[in-house]
């Protein structure tokens, strides 16, 4: 592979399809969710002064940062990315972040969790999960640089706290969501305004499916980390979850690890990210397993989102992504 | 714990279906919605261990988890056992994929129906078997007819209830049928059905033989997609004028300039003359780009770039249009649906986004109120959370406005209070005076 990112461009043969598509039939379902996700970007760039996407390296992340380009091609991407990194990353990822970062041309800004525990702003939980120390720095970078739109990656098929969330959602000046007296969203007439000091937070996948995402990443060849498709790895399970490990995962004594044939269906911070057995080493692969998978990505993944029925709920009223 | 597998096909992408459901409370709805995501296989085995739990710890001896918690999006709502927002959920089979708005029944009723309504290809009402059309029908019928949502289908939930199934359904399609005739709407078809047992909802019912119609997921399988706007005169309202000069990537496109929106109606091919609603300066399309390609024609629905061949005083606000281009209005009547706490005052100063554009407005006198249920005009001079009135308006700058009746997308705006930046109404365009 000569570059880390293919050209993401769909080909002369995909635009002619469009052009001829038969007048009886309405845009297919990857048309509609990239227009409705193009048309919200717009809307936030034209009507807001300082967004700044949310970018992690993660498959949401770089599906929203594509978008976002096409939304605005030939101009550049107006807006920075943020990436608040836990410290605990994949090394893949983070090369991956960059590598996209000088692909697209974007500025990019680190709010970075370890800064917060070295300097004793932030403490170190009990189970070692950093996601939810993610908040603190996440909203002091907000204010930091003013932005007055953040757009993120979240989709509503992800958890039900998320299911209630807006496309275009108010944080009030502490960066606090308030689920129950969100400002009515009608036809596709997005509220922006804000009084000074509050911020929204914007979702252009929020009606995609996570089997969306995929069937687009297949539509558009875009490069992804290659920990999304299956390679062999040393893993350990613990409580129903492969996890890699290394700095982040200590083996505890009853623990022997073994290679397996695995692949990672989110890549958040290493210590609580698990990864699936999968077989999966393409992009068509791992559609065809999406689709047949019996469990939800993050049911499978993330052990932060086991803490209690509300766990999303209570960390997004904070501020969270 | 069932297991469960998907019924996507992976190598098809189907066509997306917006619904929106409307129910009375304890009419089942919650419960109609568990039992489409769980026989459509949307429910995957962690969500139904989560709920199974969940079940057993509130005390549900039935066999099945309680689907209606499948719905529950937050902590208030699990605690109270109401559902107190819209929630959106999603379901797939190998034709189409479902986003559903989930819309409460009694908390902040007209708010919440009117948002789901807005969006919606579909609504869905569900009447209680047996309770029959009680005055909620009337009013969800009434919300859609008014939003102009292009299908209804009634879901006559509890059917294994009743006595007489079979007369219960011909009494409920026949009042119906009077309701929808006063409103406007075409008749809607009615499904028998138990969501409790999926009778009907997925899998057709053995208890209901009289019944030879669809179920009710086949029924929305069969409906056709949205209304076909493709057909009607073009109409894109201009998001941003796209123009890199020296910040461009690509020395290639210095000079280029084009103006980039969603197509809500009708279609453009290269060559064709447009106008600029507003001045009435026409230009002719002279590319068409998604992304780095170019296409020869674009439809509704989808976001483009449009390049055009003679300069012209365009940005973002302005409507690009042909066929019967809107003329600018300075004044209008509107429905108003209010959705603040704080009551509508005769000759407030707000905000009104239609299309792309934000412009100051003066709200003159209430002229009157509609009845929920009838749409039926009754005297009122002033508006409080939930109602619907007829307004006046006076605009700061002349908008292209449309009538809702005749264009869904050119007749919607929404009223936005300038000082604290809420939403307060969602309005519709009754008739737009020409200035």
């Amino acid at each position: 592979m000569t570059t880390l990112i293919p050209d993401p461009r769909p080909t002369a043969a995909t635009a002619t399809a469009l052009s001829t598509v038969p007048s009886t039939d309405p845009p297919d379902l990857l048309d509609a969710l990239e227009s409705e996700a193009l048309h919200i970007i717009r809307e936030v760039v034209g009507e807001l002064e300082r967004p700044v996407m949310l970018f992690s390296g993660g498959k949401d992340s770089v599906v929203m940062l594509h978008l976002a380009e096409k939304a605005l091609w030939p101009a550049p991407v107006p807006f920075p990315v943020l990436h608040v990194d836990t410290g605990h990353n994949f090394p893949e990822v983070l090369a991956f972040r960059d590598a996209a970062v000088e692909h697209y041309g974007v500025q990019l800004h680190v709010a970075s969790v370890q800064d917060y525990l070295d300097d004793g702003r932030l403490r170190e939980r009990a189970d070692g999960t950093r996601n939810p120390l993610q908040t603190m720095p996440l909203l002091d970078a907000i204010e930091e640089h003013r932005f007055d739109a953040v757009f993120g990656g979240g989709r509503r098929d992800e958890d039900k706290a998320r299911a209630k969330e807006r496309i275009v959602s108010l944080r009030n000046s502490f960066g606090h969501w308030d689920p129950k007296n969100q400002r009515p969203e009608l036809w596709h007439l997005y509220n922006t305004r804000r009084r000074p000091g509050e911020h929204v937070r914007v979702f252009p996948l929020s009606n995609w499916t996570e089997l969306d995402v995929w069937r687009y990443i297949a539509r558009e060849d875009i490069a992804l980390p290659s920990l999304y498709y299956a390679h062999e790895r040393a893993v350990v399970e613990r409580d129903g979850m492969l996890l890699s490990p290394g700095d982040w995962v200590q083996l505890r004594d009853d623990e022997e690890p073994s290679v397996r044939t695995v692949r990672y269906r989110t890549v958040g911070d290493m210590s609580c990210t698990g990864a699936v057995a999968s077989t999966a080493r393409d992009v068509e692969a791992v559609i065809a397993e999406v689709a047949a998978t019996t469990v939800t990505e993050r049911g499978a993944t993330r052990a932060d989102d086991r803490l209690s029925e509300a766990a999303m709920e209570d960390r997004k009223k904070e501020g969270y992504f | 714990m069932s297991t469960t597998t998907s019924t996507i096909a992976p190598t098809t992408t189907p066509t997306l279906l917006r619904l929106a459901t409307a129910g009375s409370v304890d009419d089942g709805k919650s419960t109609l919605i568990g039992r489409l995501l769980h026989d459509t296989k949307s429910v995957l085995a962690d969500q139904l261990a989560a709920v199974e739990d969940a079940s057993r710890r509130r005390g549900w001896t039935g066999e099945l988890a309680e689907l209606a918690l499948l719905t529950d999006g937050l902590r208030a709502e699990r605690e109270q056992g109401i559902t107190i927002d819209v929630a959106y959920r999603y379901f797939a089979t190998a034709e189409r994929s479902y986003v559903l708005a989930d819309t409460p029944g009694h908390v902040q009723y007209t708010r919440n129906t009117v948002t789901g309504a807005s969006t919606a290809d579909v609504v869905v009402v569900l009447v209680d078997a047996r309770n029959g059309v009680v005055e909620q029908t009337r009013r969800h019928l009434a919300v859609a007819s008014l939003l102009r949502v292009p299908h209804v289908v009634v879901a006559l939930n509890k059917i294994d209830l009743v006595e007489d199934p079979l007369q219960v359904h011909e009494q409920v399609t026949s009042q119906l049928a009077e309701v929808a005739d006063a409103l406007s709407l075409p008749v809607p078809p009615v499904v028998p059905l138990s969501a409790l047992r999926g009778d009907n909802v997925v899998h057709a019912a053995g208890s209901t033989p009289w019944y030879t119609g669809p179920t009710l997921l086949a029924l929305l399988e069969s409906l056709p997609a949205a209304r076909d706007l493709r057909n009607d005169a073009f109409r894109m309202p201009v998001q941003l004028v796209i123009r890199p000069q020296h910040g461009a990537r690509d020395a290639a496109h210095i000079d280029y300039r084009g103006y980039a929106g969603l197509i809500t109606s009708g279609a453009i091919e290269v060559g064709d003359r447009v106008v600029v609603a507003g001045s009435g300066r026409a230009t002719t399309v002279a590319g068409i780009d998604l992304d780095r390609s170019s296409v020869q024609r674009a439809e509704a629905g989808l976001s483009v770039t449009v390049r055009l061949s003679e300069d012209v005083d365009l940005s973002r606000g302005d409507l690009l249009a042909a066929g019967d281009v809107p003329a600018p209005s300075r004044s209008f009547s509107a429905v108003l649906c209010w959705l603040s706490e704080s009551p509508l005052r005769p000759g407030a100063r707000v905000l009104i986004k239609h299309g792309t554009s934000t412009v100051q407005a003066k709200v003159g006198a209430v002229r009157d109120r509609l009845d929920i249920s009838t749409l039926e005009h009754a005297p009122a001079e002033q508006a409080e959370l939930n109602d619907l009135v007829r307004v006046d308006l006076d605009l700061a700058q002349a908008l292209p406005l449309e009538s809702y009746s005749v264009s869904r997308e050119g007749g919607a705006f929404i009223v936005i209070d300038p000082q604290d930046a809420t939403t307060l109404a969602a309005g519709m365009v009754d008739v737009p005076v020409r200035s």
